[in-house]
C-alpha cells in the first residue's frame, strides 16, 4: 500500500520521511534516516535502550509509531552532544559508566531528561528514574554514580 | 494485510473511523499495550485509530460539581504533574504512575490501562475505589457507565462495535475525603500486579462514612468489593472492623494459579492489602 508522509522535526531540523502505518519510530530511525543511536534490546518498551524524546518527554521508540511523529519533536541522542560532548556523556566515559555501550544512548537520554527536570535528585530518585533502562554489564553502580557525579558539577558550574 | 493509521482531530471522525473499521479497528492511545501486541503477531489491525489529536481526550479539567475529568488519552505523567488531582485523588495517581517504567509513563494512559482489559491493570482498581464514571461515545451516542461495569472478562469489554472510551469523571469529594492504592509485586518496580487494591474513603470525627474498595488481579475483572466498604463504614477503622473488610476482600477473590502467584497466596494478600490500603487512605484523609 502507499506509504505514509510524515513531516516532524529531529533534533531541531525539520525531517520528512516515508513509512508504513504500523512502522515503529525505532525501525524508521535506524533504517530510512541512518540515526542508529537508539538501540533496539526487546522490543517491547522493557529495556529503554530505544529512549528518544517526544515533545521534550522521553519514550521508548519501539512503542511509537513513526506516524504519530507527524508534526511533533523528535529528540534523539545523536542531538545530545554540541560543541562538546553534554557532561553526562564526558563523565560516562571519563568513569567507564558502560562496557558494552548497547544501553548507554538510552541511559543517557534518560539520564538526560531527569536532570533537566531535577538538578538535585537523590540517588533513590535517580534509580527509580532510570528503571526503565536495563543494563546487563555494569551492574547499574558506575552509572548511578555517573549520574549523581554529574548532577552535582552541573550545579556546581551554575 | 494492508494497515491504515488515521488520526482524527475530531470524536465524531473517530467514531466513524473505528466504527468503518468494523472487527479490525484498534485505538491507539499510548501505544504501550498495542505496539506490544502487534509485534508479537496477537492484534493486527485493519484500521489503527490514533486518538491523541483529539482535545477531549487529552485534557483534564475541573467539573462545575467540582471534581475533575480525565481525558482517557492523557498519560501518566501528565496526570502526575497536575497540580490538584493528586492532592484530591493521590490513590489515582499513585496508582496510574505504577504502570511500567519513566519512558511507559510518558505515554501510558488510564484509557487503555482499562481497554486493555486486564484484570491486573494497576490503574483500575483505584478508579473504581473513586467512583469514577466513565464517559463513552459511539455511532449511537454518548452514554455513561460506571468504571466497574467496562470490563466483561479478560481482554474484553462492555463496549458496542465502535464505541470508544472518552474519559474518566471523578466525583468532587467532602472534607477529610482521600484514597490509596497498594500492589503487590515481588520486586520494587516494573510488574505486574499478583493482587491490587484501591481504597478510597471519606473520615469525619475519625469515624469512617463513606467507603469504597477496587480489587484488581484476583478474578476475571477487576472488582468493586462493596462488602468490604460496608464493614469499613461507620467504624473508626479499628482492628475488628479492618479484619471483617479484609475477609470480605478474601471472600470475594476468585483469582487464577499462574508464576505471579497462587489462588491461596492472592487470596490471603486481598486481605491484607485491604487492610494496609485502608490505613494509607485514612491517614491522607486525615482522621487516623
Amino acid at each position: 500500500m502507499a506509504k505514509l508522509h510524515v513531516s516532524t522535526t529531529i533534533n531541531g531540523e525539520p525531517q520528512e520521511f516515508l513509512c508504513d502505518a504500523d512502522q515503529s519510530m525505532l525501525d524508521v530511525l535506524r533504517g530510512p534516516l541512518g540515526l542508529t543511536g537508539a538501540k533496539e534490546g526487546c522490543g517491547t518498551g522493557d529495556c529503554g535502550a530505544c529512549t528518544i524524546t517526544l515533545n521534550g518527554r522521553i519514550v521508548c521508540s519501539c512503542l511509537m509509531l513513526a506516524a504519530e511523529a507527524e508534526g511533533q519533536k523528535i529528540g534523539t541522542i545523536e542531538g545530545m552532544a554540541g560543541e562538546d560532548l553534554h557532561p553526562l556523556q564526558q563523565k560516562f566515559l571519563e568513569s567507564a559508566a558502560l562496557q558494552c555501550g548497547i544501553c548507554t544512548p538510552g541511559v543517557l537520554m534518560a539520564a538526560r531528561a531527569l536532570l533537566e527536570k531535577n538538578p538535585d535528585p537523590t540517588e533513590h530518585e535517580v534509580r527509580f528514574w532510570l528503571a526503565g533502562n536495563l543494563c546487563r554489564c555494569t551492574g547499574y553502580d558506575k552509572i548511578i554514580r555517573a549520574v549523581m557525579e554529574t548532577a552535582a558539577e552541573m550545579r556546581a558550574a551554575r | 494485510m494492508d494497515v491504515h493509521y488515521v488520526a482524527p482531530k475530531t470524536l465524531d471522525e473517530a467514531v466513524r473511523a473505528f466504527a468503518a473499521a468494523a472487527g479490525t479497528g484498534r485505538i491507539l492511545a499510548g501505544g504501550t499495550d498495542l505496539l506490544v501486541q502487534m509485534r508479537n503477531g496477537v492484534v493486527s489491525p485493519g484500521t489503527i485509530v490514533d486518538i491523541k489529536k483529539i482535545g477531549e481526550l487529552t485534557t483534564i479539567e475541573e467539573t462545575k460539581e467540582g471534581g475533575f475529568r480525565i481525558g482517557a488519552a492523557v498519560s501518566g505523567a501528565v496526570l502526575r504533574e497536575h497540580p490538584k488531582i493528586r492532592k484530591v485523588w493521590p490513590g489515582v495517581v499513585e496508582a496510574t504512575n505504577l504502570i511500567g517504567s519513566t519512558q511507559v509513563q510518558g505515554r501510558a494512559t488510564p484509557g487503555g490501562n482499562l481497554c486493555n482489559g486486564s484484570p491486573a491493570g494497576d490503574s483500575v482498581p483505584a478508579m473504581v475505589a473513586a467512583g469514577a464514571i466513565v464517559t463513552i461515545q459511539g455511532p449511537n451516542g454518548r452514554r455513561e457507565l460506571p468504571v466497574e461495569k467496562v470490563p466483561k472478562g479478560p481482554g474484553r469489554l462492555n463496549l458496542e462495535p465502535g464505541e470508544i472510551v472518552v474519559s474518566f469523571t471523578l466525583p468532587s469529594r467532602p472534607k477529610g475525603s482521600s484514597d490509596a492504592y497498594l500492589r503487590m509485586i515481588p520486586r520494587t518496580e516494573m510488574d505486574i500486579a499478583v493482587v491490587g487494591c484501591g481504597v478510597s474513603l471519606t473520615i469525619d470525627n475519625g469515624t469512617c462514612t463513606a467507603a469504597r474498595v477496587g480489587l484488581g488481579a484476583v478474578a476475571p475483572t477487576v472488582l468493586l468489593v462493596e462488602e468490604a466498604a460496608r464493614a469499613l463504614i461507620g467504624s473508626k477503622l479499628d482492628d475488628a472492623a479492618l479484619a471483617k473488610a479484609a475477609a470480605a476482600c478474601s471472600a470475594a477473590c476468585c483469582p487464577i494459579d499462574d508464576k505471579r502467584g497462587t489462588i491461596a497466596y492472592r487470596t490471603k494478600v486481598a486481605g491484607v492489602l485491604l487492610k494496609r490500603t485502608a490505613l494509607i487512605a485514612a491517614e491522607r484523609a486525615g482522621g487516623k
